[in-house]
């Protein structure tokens, strides 16, 4: 089976955001694979070790991504691909979708997962994008999944209910928490990582020109919540602290 | 400029979601004097039309057919295009739901449009401005759309809905669809969650924490959760300790809600789950760790033992409600 993952580097979740002239500043930031990326090269692995076949992880972005795609390789992946999007203007999801989709142009595909959004820009456009531009449906916030006989039998999480969806290969899923334990590299894997096939390519490798993918959005301000300022410890025994409590919340905040 | 504007509203169970008449509110904004179009997709949408009305749109088209009873990208995507295709709306704007944030991607895509998901906030104006969360709400970013169609998915809960008015009539037309085959076909569906209140749409949330202990310890915090008609939330921490479903999550990963009113019981107040619910309106933090994180952020604190507290709550709550 010719299985494909969508990888993303992100902000490890620890991090706090700092804002410098409306951009947030990765100054010092320490880096991750997107968690719910983290699912879907698990959730590739396992399909591979069952069915056989080949596990590619792509990443758009840049240079510096090529830890994460080693840590992917790591965990059981066979090769990487780093497409380099320096460079492109008002980088958003359509640019990412349109470079993938040229990637995606020259190769046999059997299923694409992704994660279902990254922990950064948070919008989980690109996955439908990708597949709607490559023509093959797509199924979203998976939690499992079985194939036979070139068939996807699909558990997707649906606001908390579970809905079971079929489809014919090729498709493209994109992982939700709850699908699996994405396991640790192992030392052997991370020496083998070191040897496996990493290509970065360039825009042009996929006779891409920067203005084809610019974005059609464009970010004009960026900036962080109002600090919220600690509130109210209530005092007294324990009955009084709710009874205060139901009064508050009822008079003084009045949300209930 | 004025903006013919299509709104996309949503079914669930036979009603109509809160968030349909939150994006008419939007469409109003953004339509800027132009129509506001909704339009329903579903197999029995009998009188839901009237009811879009009602919360502002000028017109209402409903889209009827077998092969819309459940949700497919597939399916919607081929109802939507025609609609728009004949409609030729300036902007479109859906409720970021499950279904609104699975749709709008594809249909972008296929429009070859800008999407700007998940928007919480609209600065009106010539080019108006979208205002959303990144990193699951620890920073906005303020977007435009350069050129073309506004394409808009916005969050449950931020933008108000328009009184209704029960008065106001509008034109509820049939739109005749021609719908292929679908590629995905959904087999099943099984309801997990209890009360009913989805926790993106909740307006209160009792959120518990590894302090629960157990799955049991979910059940007083259910109970309170039912007495304020809201939904129950969990951490990771929960989540991970296995009592509790992973889809009740909130959080960085996980979802990011925006109640009024976000209770959390026994929750620590890490990071990542600060993320997912600091832009609640108010938050009551229940702890027996005085020094827990989570009481930085909440406007009311107590500090004592959940399975004291809590039902204590639900309790005083009831009687209250009762005389109100």
């Amino acid at each position: 089976m010719n299985i494909f993952v969508l990888m993303k580097r992100t902000f490890d979740t620890e991090e706090k955001i700092v804002v410098e002239n409306s951009r947030v500043s990765d100054d010092g930031v320490e880096f991750i694979i997107n968690p719910y990326d983290e699912f879907a090269i698990e959730e590739a692995i396992k399909l591979k070790e069952e069915h056989g076949g080949e596990v590619t992880v792509v990443t758009v972005g840049e240079e510096e991504a090529e830890k994460e795609l080693r840590t992917a390789l790591a965990m059981g992946a066979d090769k990487a691909y780093l497409i380099n999007n320096e460079d492109v203007e008002n980088y958003d999801q359509s640019s990412t979708s349109e470079i993938l989709a040229a990637f995606f142009k020259d190769k046999e595909v059997d299923i694409i997962l992704g994660g279902n959004v990254s922990n950064d820009n948070g919008t989980g456009q690109v996955g439908p994008r990708l597949a709607e531009k490559l023509a093959i449906p797509y199924v979203t916030t998976i939690v499992g999944l079985e194939i036979s006989d070139r068939k996807a039998t699909i558990e997707r999480d649906v606001e908390g209910d579970q809905e079971t969806v079929e489809v014919e290969l090729p498709v493209l899923v994109t992982a939700q928490q709850g699908l699996n334990e994405p396991r640790y590299p192992s030392l052997p894997g991370i020496m083998k990582a070191k040897k496996k096939p990493l290509e970065v390519l360039e825009l042009d490798d996929l006779d891409l020109d920067e203005d084809e993918v610019e974005g059609l959005t464009e970010t004009v301000d960026v900036f962080l919540p109002p600090e919220k300022q600690a509130g109210r410890i209530l005092e007294g025994e324990v009955e009084e602290q709710v009874a205060e409590l139901v009064k508050l919340l009822r008079t003084e905040a009045k949300v209930i | 400029m004025a903006r013919k504007t299509l709104v996309v509203a949503e079914v669930r169970e036979g009603e109509l979601r809160h968030v349909s008449f939150e994006a008419i509110a939007a469409g109003k904004k953004i339509a800027n004097g132009g129509e506001v179009i909704a339009v329903i997709c579903g197999d029995q949408l009998a009188n839901l039309g009237k009811t879009l009305g009602q919360y502002g749109a000028d017109r209402v088209l409903t889209v009827e057919d077998e092969k819309l009873k459940h949700y497919t990208p597939d399916g919607y995507k081929q109802a939507l295009k025609q609609v728009i295709d004949s409609e030729e709306p300036d902007a479109i704007i859906m409720g970021h739901t499950s279904i609104g944030k699975d749709l709008s991607a594809g249909l972008a895509a296929r429009l070859n449009s800008a999407l700007v998901s998940d928007i919480i906030d609209i600065e009106e104006g010539s080019d108006p401005l979208f205002i959303r969360p990144i990193y699951s709400g620890k920073a906005f970013e303020k977007k435009r759309i350069k050129e073309g169609l506004i394409f808009v998915t916005i969050r449950p809960n931020n933008i108000e809905a328009l009184d209704i008015d029960e008065s106001r009539e509008v034109p509820v037309e049939v739109f005749d669809v021609v719908i292929k085959d679908l590629r995905t076909v959904v087999k099943d569906i099984v309801k997990k969650t209890t009360s009913g209140v989805d926790l993106s749409e909740a307006k209160v949330i009792v959120s518990g924490g590894r302090g629960v202990k157990n799955a049991d310890g979910f059940k007083p915090l259910q109970e309170l959760a039912d007495v304020l008609g809201g939904a129950v939330g969990a951490s990771r921490a929960a989540c991970d300790a296995g009592y509790c479903d992973y889809s009740l999550q909130i959080g960085q990963t996980g979802k990011v809600v925006t109640p009024d009113l976000y209770i959390a019981c026994g929750i620590s107040g890490a990071i990542q789950h600060l993320a997912g619910m600091s832009s609640s309106k108010v938050i009551v933090a229940i702890n027996k760790d005085p020094d827990a994180n989570i009481f930085s952020i909440a406007d009311y604190g107590i500090v004592g033992d959940i399975f004291e507290v809590v039902p204590l709550l639900t309790q005083y709550f009831k009687e209250a409600l009762q005389q109100a």
